[in-house]
């Protein structure tokens, strides 16, 4: 009986047990490592982030150098090297791909031309003139494109700045639409009125003049490329904070802030702008990919990125155009951008629940 | 001098539906350390009156159409923006009705706890956490150390009205405005939020004024009070001779209506007809088509609060003519 009065007493809780004060951040991390699918989304996009930083470092190729006797050879595909012996200097040194092989050797009738490709694809050393024939070491994980670039090393060099552009242009349109928004929100009647005009009128004139404004203007400046798009996209930006922040305005809290006294720009920045930050990540997520497509819209009409530098839109579209003989120029760039997209997607959702107190512990 | 003096206070809305005045000509002096009840039904201008004061009117579509409220030589009405600012949340401050949304979910308590001390009083942010803590232990919160690194909702009610009392306190303000802080608890929490507010007033000195619609309140807390009806105050004296000798047949109906007067299986007393429409303008007295002692003077002459004994005031017109003598509903005879 002892024991059984002794169980049922409660063990008194001290309140510092049962009450921890974690941070915001803390809190966030917590509750994003128990949601799975944003966790992977959050790696699957660190992977291909760190991939395109440090792969295109050892893969042997540069993004430039060109190989015109290996056009377009598909991924992994066997490639052959022919020296040229010359009467002075070194011998000219070319790269063949497995497809192409038999063109090589057009003057021959078609049953030789087989047994020849056959011979060298055994891996012995050919001689046809002054052609020598023999197996290459050499590898293109994802092939090489119409101009024989290492694909591999363009779709990473790509997406470097694919990226860059994606979130240094969604950086900029957060900034602005962030602070616009949210001050013609708080501020209210007339100011209101005339900065939602203005935003009201950017949004009517159509963006591309509008970059193409903007580029014409200060030249091609890399940078300018961020500022430009995101220039542009801080107008969805600005409407959906300001709509949360005139709902949130007349929220108890915010007359009780007023009430204390506080100045505005203490009651904009520390109360208002943190309840819509949900918003604005779910929001910026879904701005990362506009962003990365508007670049290759801008790219394709001269404006972004100039080749030989690419960009996954820029890939993408050169893909596009070759799809019926070489699909995996269009494949590669486009799973490493899909994947990206994705996993933001994913991870912005995530972020938002995360971020969001009141939503439980466990 | 008294502490606060408001006087011909209109705050009108002007809406689609046309313009409401819903607060129209309100005088009132508050005193230091008093405590000064307003009551009223829903709609009767209680809280636009302290809202008024505090600069809190969402303009457009609110305005403050006429009126002055002098608070140690600064009008509150018309003074400038800056000028109000450093007085709300220092001076004056206010506790709302609804805890649950009166504080901002997304910050610490304790951030926001030392919000009115970093602006108001430049404190460093350590000193102000140290005085933020003292204050959650004084409005009765245990462990405060702690839980002041807590979010909002990791408060009961109760417990989140006591962390409003606390930061409505911190700066010990001179006047502190309660707008029904009981409403939206629980009956027991109700008690202790009351017991809090009386104890913390004690030991401050801080004059309070009560809004709220519950007459038993009023009783137990208030040393004045003010009746509202239809955006004007119609009747305005000591709690006790409020309940006592009634002078307006509208506090009369009002303290009849109280359900633990009447006995069981009885019908419950209610005000026969609507408060009037405060968008039409009309002529008379406000009440008088509820009224059971209107008479055809009511209806014409506008009515104007006037003092019958020294500190009791009332607006009924007839009561002042001496038509009436008592203002309460005698021959109630219960529906069923």
């Amino acid at each position: 009986m002892a024991t059984a009065t002794a169980s049922i007493e409660p063990t008194p809780i001290r309140a510092d047990e049962l009450v921890q004060g974690t941070s915001l951040w803390k809190d966030a991390w917590f509750r994003l490592k128990k949601n799975h699918v944003a966790l992977f989304g959050l790696y699957t996009f660190c992977t291909i982030a760190l991939l395109c930083l440090v792969v295109p470092f050892f893969t042997g190729y540069t993004y430039e150098q060109t190989e015109i006797s290996l056009k377009a050879s598909a991924p992994l595909e066997p490639i052959f090297s022919r020296s040229e012996a010359r009467k002075v200097g070194e011998p000219k040194k070319s790269f063949i791909a497995l497809s192409n092989l038999e063109d090589e050797f057009l003057e021959r009738p078609q049953s030789d031309r087989k047994a020849i490709v056959a011979k060298i694809a055994s891996g012995e050393v050919y001689q046809e003139g002054r052609d020598t024939y023999q197996r290459s070491n050499q590898r293109h994980v994802f092939g090489t494109d119409p101009l024989g670039r290492d694909l591999l090393t363009r779709v990473l060099v790509g997406g470097r700045i694919s990226l860059a552009v994606g979130f240094a242009a969604t950086l900029v349109s957060v900034c602005i639409g962030v602070l616009w928004g949210a001050t013609a929100g708080f501020a209210g009647g007339k100011v209101d009125t005339v900065m939602m005009r203005f935003a009201d009128i950017l949004y009517a004139l159509p963006f591309t003049v509008i970059v193409i404004l903007l580029m014409v203007m200060f030249g091609r400046n890399f940078i300018l490329l961020f500022v430009a798009i995101g220039a542009v996209e801080w107008l969805n930006m600005a409407r959906i904070v300001r709509g949360q922040i005139i709902s949130l305005k007349n929220q108890e809290f915010i007359e009780a802030a007023i009430s204390l006294g506080l100045p505005s720009h203490r009651i904009l920045f520390r109360h208002l702008i943190p309840n819509v930050i949900g918003s604005i990540i779910i929001y910026a997520t879904l701005t990362v990919p506009n962003v990365m497509l508007l670049e290759a819209v801008l790219s394709f009409l001269g404006l972004g990125v100039q080749p030989p530098l690419s960009s996954w839109g820029v890939l993408i579209d050169e893909g596009s155009r070759t799809m019926e003989t070489s699909i995996w120029l269009l494949v590669c760039p486009a799973i490493f951008f899909s994947l990206t997209l994705f996993s933001l997607n994913f991870l912005g959702d995530g972020l938002r629940d995360a971020l969001d107190p009141k939503s439980s512990k466990d | 001098m008294a502490l606060l003096e408001v006087e011909n206070l209109r705050t009108y809305f002007y809406t689609r539906g046309g313009v409401v005045r819903a607060v129209d000509n309100v005088s009132f002096t508050l005193e230091q350390g008093e405590t000064m009840g307003i009551v009223g039904e829903s709609g009767s201008g209680k809280s636009v009156t302290c809202y008024s004061l505090l600069g809190l009117i969402p303009r457009p579509p609110g305005k403050i159409v006429s009126g002055s409220a002098l608070f140690g030589g600064v009008d509150l009405l018309n003074c400038s923006k800056e000028q109000l600012r450093r007085i709300q949340g220092k001076r004056i401050s206010m506790i709302f009705q609804d805890p649950m949304t009166s504080l901002n979910p997304y910050m610490r308590v304790s951030d926001q706890l030392v919000e009115p001390l970093l602006v108001h009083d430049r404190m460093s942010r350590s000193q102000a956490l140290t005085k933020a803590i003292a204050s959650l232990e004084e409005v009765g919160i245990q462990d405060a150390a702690n839980r002041i690194n807590l979010y909002p909702h990791q408060f009961s009610g109760g417990m989140r009205q006591r962390v409003m009392i606390a930061m409505a306190l911190i700066s010990r303000p001179e006047i502190l405005i309660a707008d029904e802080p009981t409403t939206a608890l629980d009956v027991t929490v109700q008690a202790q939020i009351l017991e809090l507010i009386r104890q913390r007033q004690k030991d401050l000195g801080t004059a309070v004024i009560f809004i709220t619609h519950d007459l038993g309140v009023v009783a137990s807390f208030c040393n004045r009070v003010n009746v509202m009806y239809a955006g004007r105050i119609v009747e305005s004296a000591p709690t006790d001779e409020i309940f006592a000798r009634p002078m307006h047949p509208y506090n009369a109906s009002l303290q009849q209506s109280i359900p633990a007067l009447h006995k069981k299986g009885q019908a419950l007393f209610t005000i026969p007809g609507l408060p009037p429409d405060l968008t039409i303008e009309f002529r008379g007295c406000p009440f008088a088509s509820r009224c059971a002692h209107a008479g055809e003077i009511c209806k014409e002459q506008d009515p104007a609060l006037k003092q019958i004994v020294p500190g009791h005031k009332t607006s009924c017109i007839r009561f002042q003519r001496g038509e009436i003598a008592d203002v309460r509903i005698k021959n109630f005879v219960s529906a069923v």
